[in-house]
């Protein structure tokens, strides 16, 4: 194989290791990722250009010598594959199973790549990859052509919006260099991608296995191949700095940087556009102005900071600015709304709920988010739009979203960094989506709250009490309307002003529109929960009986209502006795299959971790347990 | 329009990951070591917080038998810049008959580093804690999440990671659990010993050759750095010109033999050597996904 040129750094190193880095320290970055299939050698090129980039040491070598005997799958040649190979359990599979990372570089740029999978299973890591990435390499074996794992590369790397792709056609030297066979791959790949939006791509004969146009081209193989070589191309293709610095400027603000009382600023990584002491800024969502003072770094103050640096700003006013707000060009701020659409990726096992609440981490923004039921799921192999319910674990879909209070952002066709967000479980914690929003629904600084001259505190003072929610929980037949009942008499008894909702006043008006499938029960308890919250500003105690069976909704509504307003009370009866009681002959339907989704036999109940308050209806009466209950809660106001 | 050097989108990545978890966390501390990646994140830290002083302390888990000249730049390096320094140790090590020269490689790293620093972590009840690991390490480490995860007794499950898109870091985590942080994911060793150039980094001078009394154990090179190092039969102290490229318990660490005493020698050498970092670590040794069982157990 010719030595290739781009790596013969070795002689200048060792004569003059100062112009070496010098050279070195003006490289420019740049991200891609890797398409392709276990059998598409993709392993292979990214071990290959490891190889060739020196970025093996010795003994790195020797271990993959003995390693390539134990588990390769290229005889007596070293199996590159084998460099990339990462966690033990995978290696035994040899399979890469996830996202890794990988770091070359050359005389001109320093690389890091994501190496993702190909598995159908596994567009998560792919998505996840592709996020940061400047350029997709797709790789397709010469032997097979485009395949139905080729269309879904590269509809996710266009969804992504990664605007540089190169069509590695792989295992040339298997199909004999024919130009023929490369051409026609080309031909077909090239109507495929502009189906898809994908107007511009690279494509490249090569052989990661003998090292066919990665770094010189054309290679002594494919005298036919006019254009670069695969290194050469990654070396030469501009970087996007230039778009994202002709934005307007946007700064989501991190940390507020408050050392002494002389001392504000505000802290963040640039999302895009450029900035200079002088220029007028906006605060999003308030919409506040002032004028940049400093750009503050360890290094000295700047006359110009451009998307991407990492900076402090000072603001010559005293605004209200914070983490989570955005600071932006005062003449053409982003907008702010609370209900937009968006494409999500699904990446949890457990599929999206709509209508629950999830955390939404936009930028430094992070609220709470509710997905409406998709419009629809694409088909990542067809591209076909299907009706669906809800998106399980690595579908695709578009849905509508609502958002407890407004949030700044981009289209993500616009900007990456302001229009891609991620979905976290409120309960485990998992980031469970990743979304691209597409438009705003409407835009919420036009929606003004109707201004109230009486207050919720004027309104709870003249009932001489602090308006709260009882939230009572447990099974059907544990004895929560019962309770509930009796608190509301005593507290009646005491002058409060209380209301109870329960299942029968809520299910036959306000709710008869809906049944009891997991999403309608979720519906039911938002929607109690907003009544709840409406009539705690009118300054009365509510007291709500409801089964309640899902933590996440409960804390929804715990979520809704101010701190300390929400009481939740666990009816901790046990289910043999609930069952035996059977006041309503449900159990029995429910055990024989009249009935379907009863909490307790075939849909779960998950029991409050730590309530307020715990009473059950075996060692106490309802009396009792009332009184135990409002013991609890005193004073009343 | 200005380009952005890959230096300077690594630095701008990495004040961004530091003040993520800043913002995030309750209790974050960093896990400071020493060697040259920690005085990297270090210079990263003091340029993310600055004009205010990194919001958090140092923590060092010194073995006992860390080299003189390490502790020293610790001391002064703390005096320095005004920082909070927690020492983290196992006090017990002697009465345990636990040292260097006895102690398996697998027993002693877990007496010695893993568990202090896990007792330390759960003791002051920090919730995120910054580490210097970087991606080229080691494969093991090519898959780690910048953000990553471990259960309340600071175990790591490689199946149970998290997805981290864009910059966008989910920081969420039960009581309990803690999350460690590697802002120097994406640097390599190159770009760290580039970064300490261009920035003009104060590092320990053990990475500079100086002549220093050595005998050779096994294929490496020994600095016998206090007079508690266990000669053997006939082994007699050789003075050599010699560096480190790692650091770690003296008598586990092996040497260089090197000329280099300018940064730039350092770099040439590193650029022109033919083993990696980690070849000059005991610890390391063994079959190759060994590092990956570390981390399991809760080394960084």
């Amino acid at each position: 194989m010719d030595t290739p040129s781009s790596f013969q750094t070795d002689a200048l190193i060792a004569e003059d290791i100062d112009a070496y880095l010098h050279q070195h320290q003006h490289k420019s970055l740049l991200r891609f990722i890797t398409c392709g299939s276990v059998d598409d050698g993709k392993s292979t090129l990214i071990g290959r250009l490891l190889y060739d980039s020196k970025m093996i040491f010795e003994d790195q070598l020797a271990a993959l010598e003995s390693d390539s005997i134990k588990h390769g799958t290229q005889g007596e040649e070293i199996d590159f594959a084998l460099l990339v190979d990462g966690l033990a359990a995978e290696r035994e599979q040899g399979i890469t199973i996830d996202v890794a990372y990988r770091f070359f570089t050359t005389e001109k740029r320093k690389f890091i790549v994501a190496d993702t999978p190909g598995h159908e299973q596994y567009t998560r890591n792919m998505v996840t990859g592709a996020s940061t990435a400047d350029l997709a390499v797709i790789l397709i074996d010469a032997r097979k052509g485009m395949l139905q794992q080729t269309r879904r590369h590269s509809y996710l790397v266009q969804l992504l919006g990664i605007r540089h792709v190169v069509l590695a056609v792989n295992k040339m030297d298997l199909v004999g260099y024919d130009q023929s066979v490369f051409d026609s791959i080309v031909a077909d790949y090239r109507s495929f991608a502009a189906s898809i939006g994908i107007e511009q791509f690279t494509a490249i004969p090569i052989s990661g296995f003998k090292g066919d146009n990665i770094t010189v081209a054309p290679s002594a193989n494919t005298p036919w191949y006019g254009g670069p070589a695969l290194i050469a191309h990654l070396e030469d293709v501009e970087v996007d700095a230039a778009a994202a610095q002709a934005q307007p400027f946007r700064m989501p603000v991190q940390w507020v940087n408050r050392p002494n009382l002389d001392f504000r600023g505000f802290a963040g990584q640039m999302a895009s556009g450029t900035i200079r002491p002088g220029d007028a800024v906006r605060i999003v969502p308030s919409g506040k102005t002032s004028t940049v003072t400093r750009i503050v770094t360890f290094d000295g103050d700047l006359d110009e900071a451009v998307a991407g640096q990492s900076v402090t700003l000072t603001l010559a006013d005293e605004v209200d600015c914070s983490r989570g707000d955005l600071i932006a060009a005062a003449g053409d701020p982003p907008q702010a709304s609370d209900q937009f659409r968006a494409t999500l990726v699904w990446m949890d096992e457990e599929a999206l709920k709509p209508g629950r609440g999830y955390w939404l981490k936009l930028g430094t923004q992070m609220v709470t988010a509710t997905v409406q039921q998709p419009e629809y799921e694409i088909d990542v192999n067809s591209l076909e739009h299907l009706a669906a319910k809800t998106l399980g674990l690595n579908s695709i879909g578009v849905a509508e979203f609502a958002t407890d209070r407004p949030i700044a952002f981009e289209p993500y066709a616009a900007n990456r960094e302001l229009g891609g967000f991620i979905l976290i479980d409120k309960f485990t914690n998992a980031t469970v989506a990743a979304g691209m929003i597409d438009f705003s629904l409407r835009r919420a600084d036009n929606v003004h709250w109707q201004p109230v001259s009486i207050s919720r505190e004027d309104h709870a003072g003249m009932k001489n009490q602090k308006p709260r929610v009882l939230w009572f929980t447990g099974l059907s037949g544990s004895g929560k309307s019962t309770i509930a009942n009796e608190v509301e008499k005593q507290l009646f008894l005491m002058n409060r002003h209380t209301f109870l909702l329960d299942g029968d006043n809520v299910r036959h008006g306000l709710n008869r529109d809906l049944g009891f499938t997991e999403a309608d029960r979720i519906e039911n308890i938002r929607r109690v929960g907003e009544m709840a919250k409406l009539m705690t500003d009118a300054g009365l105690i509510v007291l709500t009986a409801f089964i309640s069976p899902f933590r996440a909704e409960r804390q929804m509504v715990r979520e809704m209502l101010a701190e300390g307003e929400f009481i939740e009370i666990f009816v901790d009866t046990p289910l043999e006795v609930a069952e035996g009681r059977d006041v309503k002959g449900l159990y029995k339907k429910a055990r024989s299959g009249q009935l379907k989704n009863f909490t307790g036999i075939d849909s779960p109940y998950e029991a409050p971790e730590n309530p307020e308050i715990r009473v059950n209806t075996v060692d106490m009466t309802p009396v009792e347990a009332a009184r135990f209950i409002i013991q609890q809660i005193l004073p009343l106001k | 329009m200005r380009s952005l050097t890959h230096l300077e989108r690594l630095e701008a990545e990495s004040i961004h990951i530091f003040r993520e978890v800043v913002a995030e966390a309750e209790n974050p501390v960093m896990l400071y070591s020493v060697g040259k990646d920690s005085s990297v994140m270090l210079h990263l830290a003091r340029k993310a917080f600055y004009p205010a002083p990194p919001p958090f302390p140092m923590l060092h888990v010194a073995s006992g038998w860390d080299f003189a000249d390490l502790l020293a730049h610790r001391d002064k390096t703390v005096r320095e810049y005004g920082l909070k320094l927690i020492i983290a140790q196992n006090d017990d090590a002697e009465a345990q008959g636990i040292n260097p020269f006895d102690t398996g490689s697998a027993l002693y790293s877990q007496a010695q580093l893993t568990d202090p620093l896990k007792r330390a972590l759960s003791a002051h009840g920090f919730d995120a804690a910054f580490g210097g690991g970087r991606r080229d390490e080691e494969k093991a480490r090519a898959k780690e999440r910048i953000f990553s995860f471990r259960s309340a007794s600071h175990r790591w499950n490689p199946k149970n990671q998290r997805p981290e898109l864009w910059n966008l870091y989910n920081a969420k985590k039960a009581k309990g659990e803690s999350i460690r942080v590697f802002p120097i994911s994406n640097w390599t060793e190159l770009d760290i010993w580039q970064y300490i150039a261009l920035e003009k980094i104060d590092i320990v001078p053990l990475y500079f050759s100086k002549p220093r009394p050595t005998v050779e154990r096994d294929g490496m090179i020994l600095v016998v750095d206090d007079e508690r190092f266990r000669l053997e039969d006939g082994e007699q102290p050789v003075t050599r010109p010699v560096r480190f490229r790692t650091l770690g318990c003296y008598p586990l660490t092996g040497a260089t033999e090197s000329e280099a005493t300018a940064m730039n020698d350092i770099i040439q050498e590193m650029l022109l050597a033919t083993g990696s970092e980690r070849q000059g670590r005991a610890i390391d040794k063994g079959q190759a996904a060994s590092m990956e069982d570390k981390k399991q157990e809760g080394y960084f």
